[in-house]
């Protein structure tokens, strides 16, 4: 019996102190999915860049719902990963339970600003600016002057995304008219490709000719539908210019990634705190490449990087969603 | 509210009717012949990967749909195997086939693709594009006169609105949907195979009695179920979509279920069931939040509305919904 006891003690002293000399990071998906074309994999693809230039491994986990948020957390807590890097607004309750618990372990957050704790980096994005930007070349791009909006699960963030691409839109042409639907109120909204397909072509046939998707895995369906119908399509979060070429006027680039590999660069000694990245930080802006050149004029594009510059400077004052919880330029 | 937007909204409904009303008649057959089949999301989602899949591989949507139809027969057959061979429990061999379905093909699509449980984007040759009908007003008119199609559409006359916007331009598998109605109704009430059919559901000792093999009988039935659920997942991935993704399906299989339930077995009411819930999905994605007057009806109500229906006519309110009397029950021969 005592032999047994200091055998397992010594088992578990073995088990912890390996964890604590591993210490990788680790990385939790939201709900999209990994291999979401859009903001998962943006995390990923940071994450990848990260352990190929530094040789090192990370752990993942692609949560499968919403009750595994905090299981996710405190089992890589527990295993001694650290930094641990998660996706997306689901996390801040769940985080703000954990984290007090684990005070050594450092925590990484995307799209949450608002927790009070002492090891917790927090990471916004000022999507409103860079949803801005594209917006204006929605305006300048449309025929009809009538473009849409498909957002994923209606929560004030996608609402966020909507309300800067709306302002963007009326400030080319304030006539303009902006169609904006949301997917569903449940997670499996950004999962719905179907549904965000018929959307898409309930707002062509009501007029809209370019279409902006901020809806996780359900933008797959609306860009498929916008290159199918012949018209223009936006898409979200990482560059989704490729998926259609000549089809996709640009897209609203959200550098998760680059958040991503800046934590795990920084490693155990990473600073805490809220961060937010706008365009001045090259966090938002959109995408430029070969498969949309021919779709974005020069005018477009001066067009769009004079107001990039406003933005930055103070002249032009994108409005927040969050500050008062409406929009503007947008019904809900 | 014009006339177009109208129109448009059927249009909507008759596409997101069409995977309802195939798994709808699937499950009918299965539970007219006494074989309870809550595994129809499972065989569809199986169909919609397999069939992205072949067709994404070799270029063909037929070989796809072909393959489709193949992988949802084989969860048929295990679903027979289960229920009717070795007389398992019907539902739990059911849920079986939803999780080993739900698993299996982000599984395969992810050791296949390597593009996380998807499949690859399928180009012209992997889908079943619409069908153009003759004189109807398509993207080549809207060419010839240089503007676009939904003007073309907002000047035409109504009866050539209903006619290219509502009937012409499906794929294929619409139609094919819509003519298994009347064919479904001819082989239940018209047929001697669907007699027995439906006999093996109500009194399958009767039928052993008569010399029929009630094993047989089942088999056939949930070898039918298999069919039509192939094509509905077909028909999602290939037609609707242009590939497989995670989870696609999106209960569409409970919902054609809760159809089911609603149209009390009934083949034409079972088309009324599907179109009515295609209907008030459309409605949801055109209409967010309704305005009545003072009362704004929020979308949830909508995406909500088949659920409470069947449960209004499950609760005796709307006549009563009685299933097929020997339904979930494995027939023992006496000795």
């Amino acid at each position: 019996m005592t032999l047994m006891k200091s055998l397992m003690g010594a088992a578990a002293t073995l088990a912890l102190s390996a964890g604590a000399a591993l210490a990788e990071p680790a990385l939790i998906f939201d709900l999209g999915g990994k291999f979401d074309k859009s903001f998962n994999e943006a995390a990923f693809g940071g994450a990848q860049r990260w352990a190929e230039e530094t040789g090192g491994t990370f752990r993942e986990i692609e949560l499968q719902s919403e009750a595994q948020r905090e299981q996710a957390l405190r089992r890589f807590a527990e295993a001694g990963a650290n930094p641990i890097v998660t996706m997306g607004f689901g996390m801040a309750d769940p985080l703000s339970s954990v984290a007090p618990d684990y005070p050594d372990t450092k925590f990484v957050v995307i799209d949450v600003t608002w927790l009070d704790a002492p090891n917790i980096r927090q990471v916004g994005f000022a999507e409103h600016e860079g949803s801005y930007l594209v917006g204006m070349m929605a305006a300048m791009a449309s025929k009809s002057d009538t473009v849409g909006f498909v957002g994923g699960m209606d929560v004030p963030l996608i609402r966020h995304f909507g309300c800067g691409y709306a302002q963007g839109v009326k400030a080319v042409n304030p006539d303009a008219t902006v169609i904006a639907n949301m997917t569903g109120t449940t997670p499996s909204a950004w999962n719905d490709p179907v549904k965000g397909s018929e959307l898409t072509k309930a707002q062509i046939s009501q007029g809209a000719d370019v279409v902006y998707a901020a809806a996780g895995g359900t933008g797959v369906g609306v860009l498929q539908t916008a290159a199918d119908e012949g018209i223009l399509s936006i898409g979200v979060d990482s560059n989704q210019n490729h998926l259609h070429p000549g089809k996709v006027l640009t897209s609203m680039m959200k550098r998760v990634d680059v958040a991503v590999y800046e934590a795990m660069t920084a490693g155990e000694s990473i600073e805490a705190g809220v961060f937010s990245m706008g365009l001045a930080e090259e966090g938002v802006g959109y995408a430029l490449d070969d498969n949309n050149a021919a779709l974005v004029s020069d005018e477009m594009k001066a067009a769009v990087d004079e107001a990039r510059q406003k933005i930055i400077d103070g002249e032009i004052e994108v409005v927040s969603y969050y500050a008062d919880n409406s929009c503007p330029a947008l019904k809900f | 509210m014009d006339f177009l937007t109208l129109i448009q909204i059927l249009d909507s409904s008759v596409r997101l009717a069409t995977p309802l009303l195939l798994a709808c008649l699937a499950g009918l057959y299965s539970e007219r012949a006494g074989i309870f089949d809550i595994g129809l999301e499972g065989k569809m989602l199986m169909a919609a990967f397999f069939s992205a899949a072949i067709a994404a591989s070799t270029g063909n949507v037929w070989l796809g749909l072909l393959a489709g139809i193949v992988s949802s027969l084989v969860l048929a057959a295990l679903h027979g195997v289960a229920s009717i061979t070795f007389r398992g429990n019907q539902l739990i061999s059911g849920v079986a086939i939803n999780f080993l379905a739900a698993g299996l093909t982000v599984l395969i699509a992810q050791d296949w693709f390597k593009q996380g449980g998807r499949t690859p984007s399928l180009l012209s040759g992997g889908r079943f594009e619409g069908l153009e009908w003759p004189f109807a007003i398509g993207s080549q008119d809207a060419e010839a006169a240089g503007v676009p199609v939904s003007q073309l559409m907002k000047d035409a006359n109504p009866v050539q609105q209903v006619y290219s916007e509502l009937i012409s331009g499906h794929s294929i598998l619409v139609y094919l949907a819509f003519l298994a109605v009347p064919a479904t109704w001819w082989l239940l009430y018209r047929t001697r195979f669907g007699l027995r059919l439906r006999a093996v559901g109500e009194n399958p000792a009767a039928v052993d009695t008569a010399g029929v093999s009630v094993v047989g009988l089942r088999f056939a039935a949930v070898a039918i179920c298999g069919l039509l659920c192939g094509i509905a997942g077909a028909y999602l991935a290939t037609a609707l979509q242009a590939g497989f993704v995670k989870d696609m399906t999106a209960g569409r299989g409970f919902i054609a279920l809760a159809a089911l339930i609603f149209a009390k077995w009934r083949p034409w009411q079972a088309m009324g069931a599907c179109l009515l819930f295609g209907l008030l999905q459309a409605v949801a994605l055109r209409f967010q939040n309704i305005e009545l007057g003072p009362i704004v009806v929020p979308v949830q109500v909508m995406d909500a509305l088949p659920y409470i229906l069947t449960v209004v006519i499950l609760a005796g309110f709307v006549g009563k919904a009685i299933p097929p009397r020997a339904g979930g029950e494995p027939y023992v021969k006496e000795r």
